[in-house]
């Protein structure tokens, strides 16, 4: 670590796996309540067992964007940070919204007050003084590393990091539009979560990839940099008219359909372009760096991303198609591949990498953090076959057929069954993976050889 | 070891212009291509109903239009001609006379919508408009950011820049070519 104030990743990144292990752990009941559906019906309602779910993903996945930024920013602009205790406040404001929104959800205090209370979504549902918070939470930490980034060098990463977060941002106040018709609701719903996950999102993927890349495979910055001005562009060209991919049925004219399906059916490229250019590095590449798990999951998430949101994404994306599998476990199966791959994997990737120097030490608990790929992505990997699987009967049963849904449902216990196993792996590997990270096995320094091993 | 390193930026610097552009350009040849394909797959579904709608359009303009646009196409290629040359003047007066006719294009294509609007004949009128509109409209929206870009190269003393610019006025060009056929006169 060459610059001290690189240091606050280090708490970005407990936070964010604290919630990232809150987060599998109500995945893991979730998965249980299929298969037991009475399970804590009375006490916490599935849906909103669904929204800390989804929402806990968010926000660690947000949180680990910001420690990555907070880690690499000093590294590529050759300078410390702008302000260290901007950076704790922002991270200060963000578990306190974090913890709000969580009492907000189980105990729904304030129903109905138009500040504190909840706002009746499905997707983007914070109380405003929440979403308040993001927004002065986001702007202190675009204000701190932009003032990083213009006082020093300038690179390739940088400039798309720095535009992939700018982005997010300003997106993300389309959420404060609340109408009550819900066509339009969940029209500009998607201005933020579409957009951040097939647009802005993608380009703080490609840059810290690119990061990864640059330090674990040793090639020259100018390749790295030529592949992700074209990762990025095709990633923007595809990404922003495939919002229309949303569109199918909600109300909005036919020509979504057509603009949607061919746009969103070249979003698989940004992610086919991801997985070979970080293969192409590796393979190019003359250093042998030491922190293998790093590479593993960097290169874990540029080929689960590609199959996750590029292949899972493309099966169910034209409208053809869509009419049958909306709404159907199809979705579930592409939605746990692709944010597992594309940015769970991620943020694991710099973590793994990230970890060893933010403590001062060498690569430590490498095999143990390894394994926790495998264990994890194997499960994730599984979920996602049986899920699709279970769409695939769905589908047949419920919009060929005409089955009622619970009835088709009772059908498809085994497939959940099944998940709720995979769930367990999952839970399991991301614990060993937290375990990996913050529990290194005390240093070895063999000044006098014979206490060596202990 | 550093052999191969060197070989794949070659390929892409003996492009002509920018390699972003093509990259852009491969992206929307993608685009129109798929947006054609889907568009001969409905027809196979409803040909009566494709060719009557098909009977509602202006080839007359349509065919003024291609040879406004080659022509223009010509001239920016022997724009970038000039510019290599080192002849700006004459680079600038041919850039100026391309994009006029890029507004002349648009001017026709203009005076079809309204028109077409008169008819009373809009997007969801029938499934051969709404490819008629998206196609036509998606195409025309490229032909506007070409003659913002071909402006832009006219100001740019690089040839790189021009060759940039022609490479993407081009690609206007053939997907017009393209799509004339294909929605104005197969039937």
């Amino acid at each position: 670590m060459k610059y001290q104030t690189q240091k606050i990743a280090l708490a970005y990144f407990a936070v964010a796996l604290a919630l990232f292990a809150v987060q599998v752990t109500i995945g893991l009941v979730m998965g249980f309540v299929y298969v037991v559906p009475t399970f804590l019906s009375d006490l916490v309602p599935f849906n909103i067992l669904r929204m800390l779910h989804s929402n806990s993903l968010i926000v660690w996945l947000l949180l680990g964007f910001f420690g990555a930024a907070y880690y690499l920013l000093p590294e590529e602009s050759e300078r410390e940070i702008h302000s260290q205790n901007l950076a704790w406040l922002q991270l200060g404001i963000l578990v306190l919204g974090t913890l709000g929104v969580v009492v907000t959800y189980l105990f729904n205090i304030f129903e109905g007050n138009f500040l504190l209370g909840k706002e009746g979504r499905e997707f983007l549902e914070q109380p405003k003084w929440v979403k308040a918070g993001i927004v002065v939470a986001a702007l202190i930490f675009l204000y701190n590393v932009s003032m990083t980034v213009l006082a020093g060098r300038k690179t390739a990463i940088t400039n798309i990091l720095l535009l992939g977060l700018w982005g997010l941002a300003l997106l993300f106040l389309f959420a404060f539009y609340n109408p009550s018709n819900l066509a339009l609701d969940k029209m500009y719903w998607w201005y933020v979560v579409h957009l951040w996950v097939e647009g802005t999102w993608e380009l703080v993927m490609a840059s810290i990839l690119a990061f990864l890349m640059l330090k674990l495979t040793g090639v020259d910055r100018e390749v790295v940099e030529k592949w992700l001005y074209v990762i990025v562009a095709a990633a923007l060209f595809s990404g922003i008219l495939g919002t229309g991919h949303h569109y199918y049925w909600i109300g909005t004219p036919g020509y979504w359909q057509w603009i949607g399906s061919i746009f969103s059916s070249l979003e698989v490229i940004p992610f086919f372009a991801m997985m070979a250019f970080a293969f192409v590095m590796v393979w190019k590449g003359r250093r042998d760096h030491p922190n293998k798990a790093a590479l593993l999951w960097a290169l874990g998430c540029a080929t689960l991303a590609f199959f996750g949101a590029g292949v899972w994404g493309f099966l169910h994306t034209l409208h053809g198609v869509n009419y049958y599998t909306h709404g159907t476990q199809i979705t579930a199966a592409h939605g746990h591949l692709a944010f597992y791959g594309a940015y769970v994997c991620l943020n694991l990737a710099i973590i793994t990498y990230a970890m060893p120097h933010l403590l001062g030490r060498d690569p430590y608990n490498q095999v143990l953090n390894m394994a926790s790929f495998w264990l994890m992505s194997s499960g994730v990997v599984f979920m996602t076959f049986v899920l699709t699987f279970a769409g695939t009967v769905q589908t047949h049963l419920q919009r060929v057929m005409g089955e009622e849904f619970m009835f088709v449902q009772d059908q498809l216990a085994l497939f959940y069954w099944m998940r709720l196993g995979a769930g367990v792996a999952v839970v399991l590997g991301a614990l060993l993976f937290v375990y990996a990270v913050f529990v290194p096995r005390r240093e070895v320094i063999s000044q006098e050889p014979t206490v060596a091993a202990e | 070891m550093s052999a191969p390193q060197q070989d794949a930026p070659g390929l892409l610097d003996e492009l002509p212009g920018e390699v972003m552009m093509w990259v852009l350009i491969v992206s929307e040849l993608l685009v129109f291509g798929a947006g054609l394909a889907a568009f001969m797959a409905m027809r196979l579904t409803d040909p009566a109903g494709f060719a009557e709608a098909q009977a509602h359009l202006h080839r007359a303009g349509a065919a003024l239009n291609t040879v406004v646009l080659v022509t223009s196409g010509l001239l920016a290629a022997l724009a970038v001609r000039a510019a290599e040359a080192g002849r700006e003047a004459r680079k600038r007066g041919l850039l100026a006379a391309a994009m006029a006719l890029g507004v002349v294009f648009l001017i026709v294509k203009g005076v079809e919508y309204a028109d077409k609007a008169g008819q009373g004949i809009g997007m969801e009128t029938h499934t051969f408009f709404t490819f008629y509109y998206l196609l036509t409209g998606f195409h025309a929206a490229h032909v506007i950011a070409g003659v913002v870009l071909l402006a832009l190269v006219a100001v740019l003393r690089d040839p790189r820049a021009t060759e940039t610019g022609a490479a993407f006025w081009h690609m206007v060009d053939l997907v017009w070519v393209l799509l004339f056929p294909v929605i104005y006169l197969i039937r």
